[in-house]
């Protein structure tokens, strides 16, 4: 089993506790993580990628348990095997396309995929030194995914990734995070309320309100 | 890509912020470089000029306008004493030496001096050219005044009345130069030595008439050897402008100034003890001007915190991503302390650069008086406390800010977004 998480419990201060689907998923696999919004979806994305604290459950991936990292150690294995794909690309404006891409080799200290061949599979070739702020939205969106898949992470997680996006950028969106998940053998965890993302990843679970 | 490189990239990526920040630092610091080149070399070059004289002589006024146009040739000279009173003072047991001046003249500012050979050795000066002076109207120039002036042995060329630029010139007797002196980097380099005789003719009425109307050969009127040592031989009654005196034993130091002050019509000062109160008086200046610039980097280092820390509000939801790509809180604080570090090493660097700057425009503008011996691009191992001094400010500015950064929740960011 490459990722597992079971019995997954957190509260936000002052409010219900909120308890989340198990996820195990093979190499290669996809989930869908549905619900509405305020339901807690995001926050479900935030416990699998180690970027809060469960109050009960595990989060494993390749052995590993999340919950029982610390600090730095959590911060180092997050930046090595943790491809985060996030609503808004929110690419760092100071830095051009490929710095972008390198700040992710710099800080898992991984050298993983060559960033240009990466950019070159994901259509942005030529956009290696373009300032991140002349990106149209799907350009930037593709970036951000470049991101995600530039340290060949193990788990490659999406919080709502096509929300912003029209139908032809969605199906585009989709079918690079599958391939390129399917082709470096990581999961992928898709977290949206998007309807239109049902058609490409058949397996999900749905987050409910407390 | 690394933490350098990422702070630099923010920093370029707010020029103006960054550009006004630095500018702002720089300005304050560039007050301290140029305070601490003028207060090095300037104590350096008044100590330097007074070796050697252990008290100087002149007309009763203000005894430190005495030791500076008596001895660093910068002010107006208190007025003229006569000869006889000097030479009486001259046979005192407790005068070892005393090289008689006679000062009133100039050349396009330069000071023109009428002394004896005593003066150029009491600096060690050495010929670059030439020789010293032996008959009247023969000038050897300060190498500033030659490369100034152009002049070189041989060239002849009229002096003015007056010690300041725009006096009458004296038409009826030419200077010759005979000799031009090594730069020593002393009052020397400024002046124009000459005979005390010289100055005597030039300022004798008669001599000048008769000089006027017998244009034909001027240095021939005045044939006899001047006076190389000691006083000048003269039938009438002479007046000299200052006296420069070395002690034969330290009791002179107690007993000579009070004789002469209270005993003749003349005024003694020491110089050292004249300067001590000279820079006593510009100390206070210095520490007004010290005090400016430390409120400049106060309120720079100020500037620094509020860009900082406004910027941190802009790059929150950046510095989540960083955390959500691996970088850990200590790697987010180095960052901002990075950035803090940078703007005021930039400080620091443009600082000094623009002190030096400054005073080389000063010098440039005063290139007659002390400050235009003073050299500019010397580099003082002080220079590196103010790089020091700029850090310790950028570390001071950046603490909030990184500690700001180093809390960045990523999840409550990310969420927010």
């Amino acid at each position: 089993m490459l990722f597992e998480s079971r019995g997954l419990k957190y509260s936000h201060p002052g409010q219900q506790t909120l308890a989340f689907p198990d996820i195990t998923l093979q190499p290669g696999e996809s989930m869908l993580v549905l619900g509405k919004s305020g339901s807690g979806k995001t926050t479900m994305l935030n416990l699998l990628a180690g970027l809060l604290k469960p109050d009960a459950g595990e989060v494993k991936l390749d052995g590993q348990n999340l919950a029982s990292m610390k600090g730095q150690e959590l911060d180092l294995f997050r930046g090595k095997e943790i491809g985060i794909v996030f609503q808004s690309p929110h690419l760092l404006a100071a830095l051009n396309v490929k710095e972008n891409l390198q700040m992710a080799h710099f800080f898992g200290k991984k050298k993983g995929k060559e960033i240009e061949q990466l950019l070159t599979e994901l259509g942005l070739g030529s956009k290696a030194k373009s300032s991140v702020l002349t990106l149209s939205e799907g350009e930037a969106q593709r970036v951000s995914i470049a991101r995600a898949l530039a340290n060949n992470p193990k788990l490659i997680l999406a919080d709502e990734p096509t929300s912003s996006l029209d139908d032809e950028n969605t199906e585009k969106v989709l079918e690079l995070l599958k391939t390129q998940a399917a082709k470096i053998g990581a999961a992928l965890i898709i977290v949206t309320h998007d309807r239109r993302v049902r058609a490409h990843v058949p397996n999900f679970v749905e987050v409910k309100a407390a | 890509m690394n933490l350098f490189k990422l702070s630099w990239k923010y920093l370029t990526f707010r020029p103006l912020s960054t550009g006004l920040n630095v500018f702002l630092l720089a300005l304050g610091l560039a007050i301290i470089t140029v305070l601490l080149l003028i207060q090095d070399q300037f104590e350096k070059k008044m100590n330097q000029d007074a070796a050697g004289i252990d008290l100087v002589v002149g007309a009763k006024g203000s005894p430190l306008q005495l030791i500076l146009s008596g001895v660093y040739h910068i002010d107006f000279p208190t007025g003229n004493i006569p000869m006889d009173e000097a030479q009486k003072l001259s046979r005192n047991r407790l005068v070892k030496n005393i090289i008689p001046m006679a000062l009133g003249d100039n050349y396009q500012g330069f000071r023109i001096v009428g002394t004896n050979h005593d003066y150029p050795t009491l600096y060690e000066a050495k010929l670059q050219s030439g020789e010293l002076w032996t008959t009247p109207f023969e000038v050897v120039l300060g190498a500033e005044v030659a490369v100034k002036s152009r002049y070189k042995v041989g060239d002849e060329f009229l002096g003015s009345h007056g010690i300041s630029v725009g006096s009458h010139e004296h038409d009826g007797n030419k200077f010759k130069v005979v000799g031009v002196l090594e730069r020593k980097g002393n009052v020397l380099d400024r002046l124009i030595l000459t005979s005390v005789e010289s100055i005597w003719y030039t300022h004798d009425e008669v001599a000048e008439l008769e000089a006027a109307d017998s244009t034909a050969n001027q240095e021939e009127q005045h044939v006899e050897r001047v006076a190389i040592k000691g006083f000048p031989i003269t039938t009438v009654p002479r007046d000299l402008t200052t006296l420069l005196i070395q002690y034969r034993n330290p009791m002179a130091a107690i007993q000579l100034p009070r004789l002469i002050n209270s005993g003749t019509s003349m005024q003694a000062a020491s110089p050292s003890f004249e300067m001590s109160r000279l820079f006593e008086l510009l100390g206070v200046g210095i520490t007004l001007l010290q005090g400016l610039a430390v409120v400049i980097i106060g309120i720079s280092g100020l500037g620094i915190f509020i860009a900082l820390y406004n910027s941190l509000k802009e790059r929150k939801y950046d510095l989540a991503i960083l955390r959500a790509i691996g970088a850990s809180r200590g790697q987010l604080l180095l960052l901002i302390f990075l950035e803090g570090l940078m703007l005021t090493f930039l400080g620091a660097i443009l600082g000094i650069l623009l002190g030096h700057t400054f005073l080389s425009v000063i010098i440039s503008q005063n290139e007659q008086g002390v400050i235009g011996s003073l050299q500019p691009w010397i580099f003082l191992k002080q220079e590196l406390w103010i790089v020091v001094y700029a850090l310790v400010v950028g570390v001071l500015a950046s603490v909030i800010p990184a500690f700001a950064a180093y809390q960045t929740s990523i999840a409550k960011q990310l969420t927010k977004a």
